[in-house]
């Protein structure tokens, strides 16, 4: 066989043009960056971000100061003389067949829906990550006892439970007793996702390196286990934030959410109801406020979804 | 062998021409291959070497046309047998892979799919390319392709899935179904890194003798320089997207002319542990010449950072021990199939000071033993005394207290350290466990831990996920001396790093043992690392240890068969090197 390895030309490059560098130099000067630190960069150039914050951000000022949005009186706006009326000055979506001023209900009632959907999501987060963090990190009969106890709570569509529940509680319909209604039961798909997470990152060589250095296992769940797998369920909180704003506006409309005195957008939809021929805007305008809160709440979700998870972005 | 020269002979199986690939990123197009240049005749055999980032995967890639998503081939010419690959389309390459060129990737355990027998999933790469037809043949052609493998009893195998095959067997399995369409190029991209060094050994040879017998021209690309010097006649070295250097491996070796390739040949565990040293110090004072910038600070002398341990392990043999253990055993209770013995009554003693390293493959044990010291992991049977101490019998704020007294680092850099807490606070967690010191104090001895494993204080506030593997191990390393232990346990702590900066971690760890007289317990599977980094070695077999002595007696004179063919399976430990 000719040798052809001895004939082989041996190429060098110039060292002009691929000069050394120091091995493993730093960048010194770059801005530290984390997960969040990217997400939070990633998200600012998304239009859709600023879009839903806008929307967000107007929705909760409606909530907090709805005297700025309109001149009507929060409780008693509805004149019968005004029955199916059209829009006029200073009420720019006219009057329901009460005689109720139909833009001041929805903005009075945004403050409802909301803090409905926030004491729903504040309640689904805490019992979702005690339960998916206790069970996800100390495995065992803990994880055994826990995660049965989230299955039983998982196997009755939190919707249904809420009906049973308010119409049990008929002489208690308030804000606070329909959120821990719908909260009680929604919380199961949080800790399982947590759940899973946790599972995930305790195997993880910080979490060992940690042990070995005396972190007690407390801290170490706290400190180190669960900042780096709460990433979904902030996701699943904000979305469920729209959920709850979905299920206080259900269970209204069926009658068993909040009683008709209280202004809010299912309490609209559901007197509405009757008018549909008639004067279909009376159901119209507190659906569109309801869909674009609650799309507002979605589209947010989405949007840290995709910043805290750059592969999946990618891929599209 | 006589082969005549023909006219196909002549021209090259594979050209590459000026290859240009682009990725686009955010920060817009990024090139990962500048320029690339190889010229492949029939028969022959062609490494690619370079470290991470270099380009070399990115290149093999390019030439199936493999590219992911965002990557694209952006100039330049890929001539197979003459007729260039660039202009064809998707379905055109579908032609060419499998018969043109065939791929073996680098991971067995992810590119089989689990769901299917490896019988279907050969019988699928043989329908694919047209081979065989009709399902007589083509299982009769599967079975000979992975009997062609090495895999004997294929025809009871092929009903088995992945799971039941071993990472060699595998690796095997995968090769078989790149050589199935006696493709003119087989191109294998770092086709035994995952595996032990017997078993890569054993792949590799039976890779030689299969495209040998086949005619099939061979392109492989690997980290490892001895690798590549050891299995092929041409060698190409790469460094940032493009080629530095290449011609005959012999040559190159023995005659580096590139700063990089010199770089290269100097800091590669395999050779550099043997007779290369003094040529290494030859160049070295060459290069401070030529270059007289950065550059030769950073050629790493190995022999050097031996040679000043060697003083150290004479001293310190006659102090106390700092770890003894005495008939360790863990037994593992697995569900279904009874126990299964990791390690099973070992004994060894680490004279305080120095350096002892567990060597073993896959499987021995020698992890679990590290968890053990560390009281990860309940000992079974058996005694471990650190500093005179019973590991057993130590808890709550004993144990809190012998933790700070023996830190570990482990393999993964990047899994070892929380990726949401900055370098400050991950270096600065023991000090505050361990309530050392003011908020002041502890803040400055941050920054002289960060000095002392040469990273810059800038650091400070900066998040892990910035850094190298190479700097993480770094930070690692500094964690693991907050608080001033007498005892550092390495868990294959440079086993994920490029040769350089292994170099690099190695002479520091080396540079650290001599400052605070350390005492290492190194884990590894690389014997060549043992011997650079190591006064003591223990061969592990499963869950035994088979061997114990001296770093150089176990070299120069090994007693078992085992550790022999630990030794043989260095690859590029039989080149022959000029001084």
């Amino acid at each position: 066989m000719p040798s052809k390895t001895t004939n082989l030309p041996h190429f060098v490059a110039p060292v002009e043009e691929t000069p050394l560098v120091a091995i493993d130099s730093v960048k010194v000067d770059e801005k530290p960056s984390n997960l969040w630190i990217d997400a939070w960069r990633d998200m600012r150039k998304r239009p859709m971000f600023w879009i839903s914050a806008v929307l967000i951000v107007l929705v909760v000022l409606v909530a907090i100061f709805p005297s700025l949005f309109t001149a009507a009186a929060p409780n008693n706006n509805c004149y019968l003389q005004n029955s199916n009326g059209g829009p006029t000055a200073g009420h720019p979506l006219g009057f329901t067949k009460q005689g109720c001023d139909v833009f001041a209900r929805i903005v009075y009632g945004t403050s409802t829906s909301l803090s409905v959907g926030i004491l729903v999501t504040i309640l689904v987060a805490v019992l979702g990550i005690v339960f998916g963090a206790f069970a996800g990190f100390y495995g065992g009969w803990i994880d055994s006892v826990l995660s049965r106890l989230g299955d039983i709570f998982f196997s009755i569509p939190y919707i249904l439970a809420a009906v049973v529940i308010m119409s049990v509680l008929s002489q208690y319909r308030n804000v606070i007793v329909l959120a821990l209604a719908i909260g009680i039961f929604a919380w199961p798909s949080t800790a399982r996702v947590l759940r899973a997470e946790i599972l995930r990152v305790k195997n993880s060589d910080f979490v060992m390196a940690s042990t070995a250095l005396g972190v007690s296992r407390f801290r170490i769940l706290v400190r180190h286990v669960l900042p780096n797998s709460i990433a979904p369920v902030i996701v699943v909180t904000t979305i469920s934030l729209a959920a709850a704003i979905v299920a206080e506006a259900s269970l209204s409309f069926l009658g068993v959410g909040l009683p008709s005195s209280v202004m809010s957008w299912g309490n609209d939809i559901s007197q509405a109801q009757t008018d549909l021929r008639t004067n279909p805007m009376t159901l119209i305008y507190p659906s569109i406020a309801l869909s674009i809160t609650v799309l507002s709440f979605i589209m947010m979700g989405e949007v840290i979804r995709d910043a805290l998870d750059p592969k999946a972005r990618a891929q599209r | 062998m006589t082969i005549g020269r023909t006219a196909d002979d002549e021209r090259p199986i594979l050209e590459v021409k000026d290859l240009q690939v682009g990725f686009t990123t955010q920060n817009g197009v990024v090139k990962a291959v500048d320029g690339v240049n190889i010229t492949l005749y029939r028969g022959q055999s062609l490494a690619i070497v370079g470290e991470s980032g270099s380009g070399k995967s990115t290149t093999a890639h390019a030439i199936i046309k493999l590219l992911p998503g965002s990557g694209k081939i952006t100039g330049g010419q890929i001539l197979l047998d003459g007729v260039d690959l660039t202009a064809k389309s998707e379905r055109e390459m579908e032609e060419v892979r499998g018969t043109g060129i065939g791929f073996v990737p680098q991971d067995p355990m992810s590119n089989l799919n689990p769901v299917w027998s490896i019988g279907f999933q050969v019988e699928e790469a043989i329908k694919a390319n047209g081979i065989a037809s009709g399902r007589k043949a083509v299982k009769a052609r599967a079975i000979e392709v992975l009997k062609e493998a090495g895999l004997g009893d294929a025809d009871r195998r092929m009903k088995q899935f992945p799971h039941q095959f071993s990472g060699g067997m595998r690796q095997r399995v995968l090769i078989g179904m790149g050589l199935a369409a006696n493709p003119k190029l087989l191109i294998a991209d770092e086709p035994t890194s995952a595996l032990d060094v017997t078993v890569q050994r054993v792949i590799l040879d039976h890779l030689e003798s299969l495209t040998r017998d086949l005619g099939t021209t061979l392109l492989f690309i690997t980290h490892d320089l001895g690798l590549a010097a050891e299995r092929a006649e041409q060698l190409v070295v790469m460094y940032k997207g493009r080629v530095v250097e290449s011609g005959s491996s012999v040559e190159i070796l023995q005659n580096p002319q590139h700063p990089y390739t010199q770089r290269l040949v100097a800091a590669a565990p395999s050779l550099a542990s043997r007779r290369i040293q003094a040529s290494v110090h030859n160049e070295q004072q060459e290069i401070e010449v030529d270059h007289a910038d950065d550059s030769a600070a950073e050629v790493i002398d190995l022999l050097s950072t031996a040679e000043a341990r060697a003083e150290a392990v004479e001293a310190a043999s006659h102090k106390e021990p700092a770890i003894v253990v005495e008939d360790l055993t863990k037994v593992f209770k697995i569900r279904g199939s009874g126990n299964f013995t990791a390690v099973d009554s070992i004994s060894f003693q680490i004279a305080r000071g120095t350096t002892t390293a567990l060597v073993g493959e896959s499987g021995s044990g020698k992890s679990t033993v590290a968890k053990m010291l560390l009281k990860l992991e309940d000992v079974t049977s058996g005694k471990i005394l650190v500093g005179g101490k019973d590991l057993a019998s130590t808890t709550g704020k004993e144990l809190f207290n012998l933790r700070s007294r023996m830190q570990p680092v482990f393999q993964d850099p990047y899994g070892s350290l929380n990726p949401l807490r900055n370098i400050g606070n991950t270096i600065g967690e023991p000090l505050q466990v361990h309530g050392v010191g003011t908020r002041a104090t502890r803040r400055a001895r941050v920054l002289e831990l960060l000095d002392q494993v040469s990273l810059p204080s800038t650091l400070v506030t900066r998040y892990p996920n910035e850094l190298s593997g190479g700097q993480r191990q770094r930070i690692a390393i500094a964690r693991a001396l907050a608080l001033k232990p007498e005892i550092v346990i390495l868990d294959e702590a440079v086993s994920a790093l490029d040769v350089l900066v292994q170099a690099q971690i190695l002479r520091l760890l080396a540079d650290l043992q001599a400052e605070l007289d350390l005492t290492y317990l190194f884990i590894t599977h690389d014997l060549a690392v043992v011997r650079v980094i190591a006064d003591n070695v223990c061969v592990m077999q499963k869950g035994k240890i088979v061997e114990a002595a001296p770093t150089d007696e176990v070299f120069d004179n090994p007693k078992e068969q085992y550790t022999r063919d630990l030794l043989d399976a260095i690859p590029g430990a039989s080149i022959e090197l000029a001084s």
